[in-house]
């Protein structure tokens, strides 16, 4: 199963880069999209033994993350037509490369964790450390609100993943808990995105900071 | 010897196949009927039986140009492990000679393209030398992780993998060095999204413009080198990525050829989905397939 995981997670951190360096806002969604229904597919190959709970999580993480967010996600961005991250913080390429560097430092910080020996074969904790890093590139350059949103959700693919290391110890209870929060926090964003267009007639986050009440 | 001539049949015979394979494929996806799947030897035939016109400007560069390609690309090929079969010259080291055997075939295009005197083909040749500068460190990288999981430097072996298969750590690295061998083919063999062959407009071609002056039978030879190229790159990528073997000799090579066929089906594909790369987002493109392999080395050294 270790080969099949860690295939999966190295698709996961490609498909990281490729999101980072196209400027379409519809192909980034749909690129995390596919990375969070690939990850949905983790506790079914994780596990040992395919319990019925575990079903559960994989089936609620892929209907979620790969499919209900995206459309949410979509269909704001339909409504403040909008294409493209015109003007990032850093060029797409110096966004990609910081991102390579972030999963190769991840990949060599996760190799000195002292971590439990049946975790230390995979890419389990170096594919979660890179998703969060990821993730807050994508928050720190980009400044169209639905960009954050993204980032936020390659932030959440991260932790995951890392919670793929406790599956065994956590409550199905948990895990639903985050993927509901999730949705519910991106479900609000996206309305908000929609107000904040049709208040401003621009989604740029930067904006937000002259507002007074 | 009966194995050496089969393996340079198919080495020799098969490419142009290839290129029909392609079109075909992209002619399915927009509903044409498309040229017959042996147009590419046809046309590579006329090409030959025609005349030639040599600028007067140009030297014997220009000459030497298609000629040294389609040697150091041939020679190149016969250092491949065809289907299952080791290739016919293998000597410890020789992925240097490979990588650098079409760095040769490239000086001598860009070279010739540079000895016409026309400010076009000078744009071409620039191109090709600034996009190779970022695929040859992914071809490396790649050999490097076939390298290191092997224990060998001699490119039969490399690709065979070692007894009994690769072992399961290695699949995350395999998964990536394909993903990156298979731009850095596409972009070597200048397909959509690094470049259109079809294209006539010189000002965002790469590879065509080089060869605008070529004509007759320098014309085919670039046009049949080109084709070996795909073929020899695709041979690499297919023992990455699918090492199957079945143990019968003849069961393997019909299988490397419904392999390579396939390959051409999927570049096909490609192209059809695809449109063109702006010019200055392709060394995004080939930087990505840099990471790419080049990760797979670090997992693999980690």
């Amino acid at each position: 199963m270790a080969d099949l995981v860690n295939a999966l997670l190295v698709i996961v951190l490609v498909l990281n880069l490729f999101a980072l360096g196209t400027s379409r806002i519809i192909r980034v969604i749909r690129t995390v999209a596919v990375q969070g229904a690939l990850l949905g597919l983790l506790p079914l190959l994780v596990h040992e033994h395919i319990t019925l709970s575990v079903i559960m999580v994989s089936a609620a993480a892929i209907a979620l993350k790969g499919i209900a967010i995206p459309a949410i996600m979509i269909h704001a961005l339909r409504d403040v037509r909008i294409k493209r991250e015109v003007e990032p913080l850093i060029s797409l390429l110096t966004s990609i490369i910081l991102g390579a560097l972030a999963s190769a430092a991840a990949l060599l910080f996760a190799g000195r964790l002292p971590l439990a020996s049946q975790h230390a074969g995979t890419l389990l904790v170096p594919a979660a450390i890179a998703n969060v890093i990821v993730g807050f590139i994508f928050l720190t350059t980009r400044f169209k609100a639905l960009s954050q949103v993204v980032g936020y959700l390659v932030v959440e693919n991260g932790i995951f993943t890392f919670g793929m290391l406790l599956i065994e110890a956590m409550p199905l209870i948990v895990e639903m808990g985050v993927l509901l929060d999730l949705f519910v926090g991106i479900f609000v964003t996206c309305i908000i995105v929609n107000r904040i267009n049709r208040a401003f007639s621009s989604t740029d986050t930067r904006l937000l900071v002259a507002l007074k009440g | 010897m009966t194995r050496i001539l089969i393996q340079l049949a198919l080495l020799l015979g098969m490419p142009p196949l290839l290129l029909g394979v392609i079109n075909k494929t992209k002619a399915w996806f927009a509903g044409r009927v498309g040229p017959p799947l042996l147009q590419p030897y046809f046309d590579m035939l006329k090409l030959l039986r025609k005349g030639m016109v040599l600028s007067q400007t140009t030297t014997w560069v220009f000459r030497a140009g298609p000629v040294v390609t389609l040697a150091s690309v041939g020679l190149a090929g016969l250092l491949i492990p065809i289907g299952r079969w080791a290739a016919p010259v293998a000597f410890a080291g020789d992925m240097i000679l490979f990588a650098y055997l079409l760095g040769l075939a490239r000086f001598f295009t860009t070279a010739a393209a540079l000895d016409t005197g026309s400010a076009f083909e000078g744009m071409g040749a620039a191109r090709e030398v600034t996009f190779s500068c970022l695929s040859e460190p992914a071809l490396f990288f790649a050999l490097l992780v076939l390298a290191r999981l092997s224990g060998s430097t001699t490119l039969s072996e490399m690709l065979k993998g070692p007894a009994g298969g690769f072992p399961a750590l290695a699949t995350a690295p395999l998964v990536l060095i394909a993903l990156g061998l298979f731009i850095v083919l596409l972009a070597e063999s200048c397909r959509i999204p690094v470049d259109d062959p079809n294209t006539h407009l010189e000002l965002t071609m790469i590879h065509e413009v080089m060869v605008l002056d070529h004509s007759g039978p320098l014309l085919g030879v670039i046009l049949y080198s080109a084709a070996l190229k795909l073929f020899i790159l695709g041979a690499i990528l297919l023992h990455v990525v699918a090492p199957f073997q079945t143990g019968a000799p003849w069961l393997d090579g019909g299988l490397f050829v419904l392999e390579m066929l396939g390959l051409a089906a999927v570049v096909g594909v490609v192209e059809s989905v695809m449109a063109r790369l702006a010019l200055r987002q392709v060394p995004h493109l080939l930087i990505g397939a840099m990471i790419s392999c080049g990760f797979g080395l670090l997992l693999l050294l980690r």
